[in-house]
């Protein structure tokens, strides 16, 4: 049935909306939430992070996503990376998903690189004998020397990104989703992740890249996407997205927008 | 075959199940079997509700080894900067113990001599598995933040490491227990064999409310603050610093609706007094493990998807 249609798309985002429900309170505890009651307030706001976003992403394409702050990109990776609930629509993935979220690999800054490479494959559902195998190329690629065997608080954000990327690229994924990590590494370090990704889609995998810096958008993609305000403003070649989000963001295309900011 | 365990086990058929969403089996079923064809997720939005019980199942099986090395890791960086380092999993039980027996010496103003203090250290560290384990579990979601936020896997594995990472902290008190148990001239004989069957129990008890505790802590962060003083209460309640016999009748009630005394007393009766547990007690303490099990269980797995959100 779906045997046409599912050749092509790697990632299919129907009608998708998603919707928050936050507190105001930093944390809920019993106190507020006796306080509110006695009060009859209600303090959940619904903050509506994605609203009626539909597109679809062929294999071995290069998804950019573009957007000011907050307007739902990483809302949107984390859903089709299967994170988060989608509220309403339906998001159709086709692979295996390896994400590379802001910062992602260490959950535990007090263990080190090692310890959060291996923690973080096992979740990931890789056995340890796989992991093991790739432990060398991911330390390899990453370049942190004897840094692997120190505790993640002593890591410079530049070397966490390094460090995040290589463990990313290096579970075999389908679908790769990049949000704004590659801002971090230093411009040799861009460009071997570079060459890297464009290795990846070579192998017919997808990418999804959430950046704000927008040379990179044209340089890499082959799709790009402007999500505003939790809506789909435009998706489209990466050349015309940008230079119709740069024109919105009224700053014209100024060099400082096509560097990373 | 390099590839199947691969798509098996990160590809997450149950990532869905996780993290929100029904999954939609791939329309053919051979479509799985075919190593080249990339296995399908469909993300669609779901209501509170459990996920499909057994694929669920098989994930959390597929990703023990995660549960081991977590447990694992925070036992090593948890006495990683202390002078004593490791010691401290022997020593601290031992000042516990030491610090009850006086106390209830003094407060009995009789001496209960050594088998009383083995009684009492039996319970104890038994006591403090499951102690340690709620604790911690209870704090495992919340503190797994970007774990959470990041990765798509079984959320039950943060809790149920908690009950692992008690157990390796439970092990080296069982041999001070046994010195103890040779110094008070305890019975030793195959009887002892009873006590995997009870501490089993515990453990699915403790692994039952862990998980209870820790999808609680996600809605109200202060739980965590209550509960030292929710187990220590409970620690007063169960047979651990008297034994079951020496309750006074109008107290008895209370014992009873304690859900750790069937297994404490069995606990004691194998270990202290040399004797076969009661059937009854044994009975009466599965029942409750199970029950705490399945519920904490439910309870966990229908609310984990929202955690992402939550948190």
């Amino acid at each position: 049935m779906s045997g046409r249609t599912t050749d092509d798309a790697s990632i299919r985002v129907e009608n998708l909306s998603v919707t928050y429900r936050t507190s105001y309170e930093r944390a809920p505890t019993l106190k507020s939430m006796l306080v509110r009651r006695g009060r009859g307030e209600r303090t959940v706001r619904e903050i509506e992070a994605l609203q009626e976003v539909s597109f679809e992403v062929p294999h071995g394409a290069v998804l950019g996503l573009v957007g000011a702050n907050g307007a739902g990109k990483s809302t949107l990776v984390r859903t089709v990376a299967g994170i988060l609930p989608p509220t309403e629509g339906r998001v159709e993935v086709h692979g295996r998903v390896s994400t590379l979220l802001a910062l992602g690999v260490g959950f535990n800054r007090n263990l080190t690189g090692r310890q959060n490479v291996v923690l973080g494959g096992l979740a990931a559902g890789l056995s340890r004998d796989e992991l093991a195998e790739k432990y060398d190329e991911i330390a390899a690629f990453a370049e942190l020397g004897e840094f692997m065997d120190l505790p993640m608080r002593t890591y410079s954000s530049g070397m966490y990104g390094r460090l995040a990327f290589s463990v990313a690229v290096h579970m075999d994924p389908d679908i790769l989703l990049i949000d704004e990590a590659l801002s971090v590494g230093d411009a040799r370090f861009k460009r071997k992740s570079f060459e890297k990704m464009r290795e990846l889609c070579a192998e017919a995998r997808t990418i999804v890249l959430v950046t704000h810096a927008l040379g990179s958008v044209r340089e890499l993609c082959s799709k790009a996407i402007w999500l505003h305000k939790g809506r789909l403003a435009m998706c489209d070649e990466p050349a015309k997205v940008v230079e119709a989000y740069t024109r919105f963001l009224d700053v014209g295309e100024s060099q400082e927008v096509l560097e990373d900011v | 075959m390099d590839l199947k365990t691969q798509t098996g086990a990160a590809s997450e058929p149950e990532a869905p199940t996780s993290t929100g969403a029904v999954k939609e089996v791939p329309a053919a079923a051979g479509d799985r079997d075919d190593g080249f064809t990339p296995e399908r997720h469909v993300y669609r939005p779901h209501r509170v509700g459990l996920p499909p019980i057994l694929p669920y199942a098989r994930a959390v099986w597929r990703r023990r080894q995660f549960t081991f090395e977590l447990s694992r890791t925070t036992l090593r960086s948890s006495h990683f900067n202390t002078v004593f380092g490791q010691l401290w999993l022997v020593i601290n039980p031992l000042l516990l113990a030491l610090v009850y027996f006086l106390l209830v010496e003094i407060l009995r103003q009789r001496s209960g001599g050594a088998p009383f203090f083995a009684h009492l250290m039996a319970g104890l560290f038994v006591f403090y598995f499951f102690a340690t384990a709620v604790n911690q579990g209870a704090k495992s979601v919340v503190g797994g933040g970007r774990l959470i936020l990041n990765t798509a896997f079984p959320r039950t594995l943060l809790p149920l490491s908690s009950v692992v990472t008690a157990f390796m902290r439970f092990l080296p008190t069982l041999a001070i227990y046994a010195v103890m148990h040779a110094v008070a001239g305890l019975p030793v004989g195959f009887h002892l064999l009873w006590t995997i069957p009870i501490f089993t129990m515990i453990a699915v008890f403790a692994s039952g409310v862990a998980m209870l505790f820790a999808a609680a802590q996600v809605y109200f962060r202060d739980l965590s603050s209550f509960l030292p003083y929710v187990t220590r209460i409970w620690l007063y309640a169960s047979p651990i610093l008297y034994y079951a016999e020496d309750v006074p009748e109008r107290f008895k009630p209370i014992l009873a609706l304690n859900p750790l005394y069937p297994l404490l007393a069995s606990w004691s009766d194998v270990l202290n007094q040399g004797q076969q547990p009661s059937a009854g007690l044994m009975l009466w303490g599965l029942a409750w493990a199970l029950v705490a099990f399945v519920a904490g269980g439910l309870f966990f797995m229908s609310r984990e998807r929202e955690f992402a959100v939550r948190l």
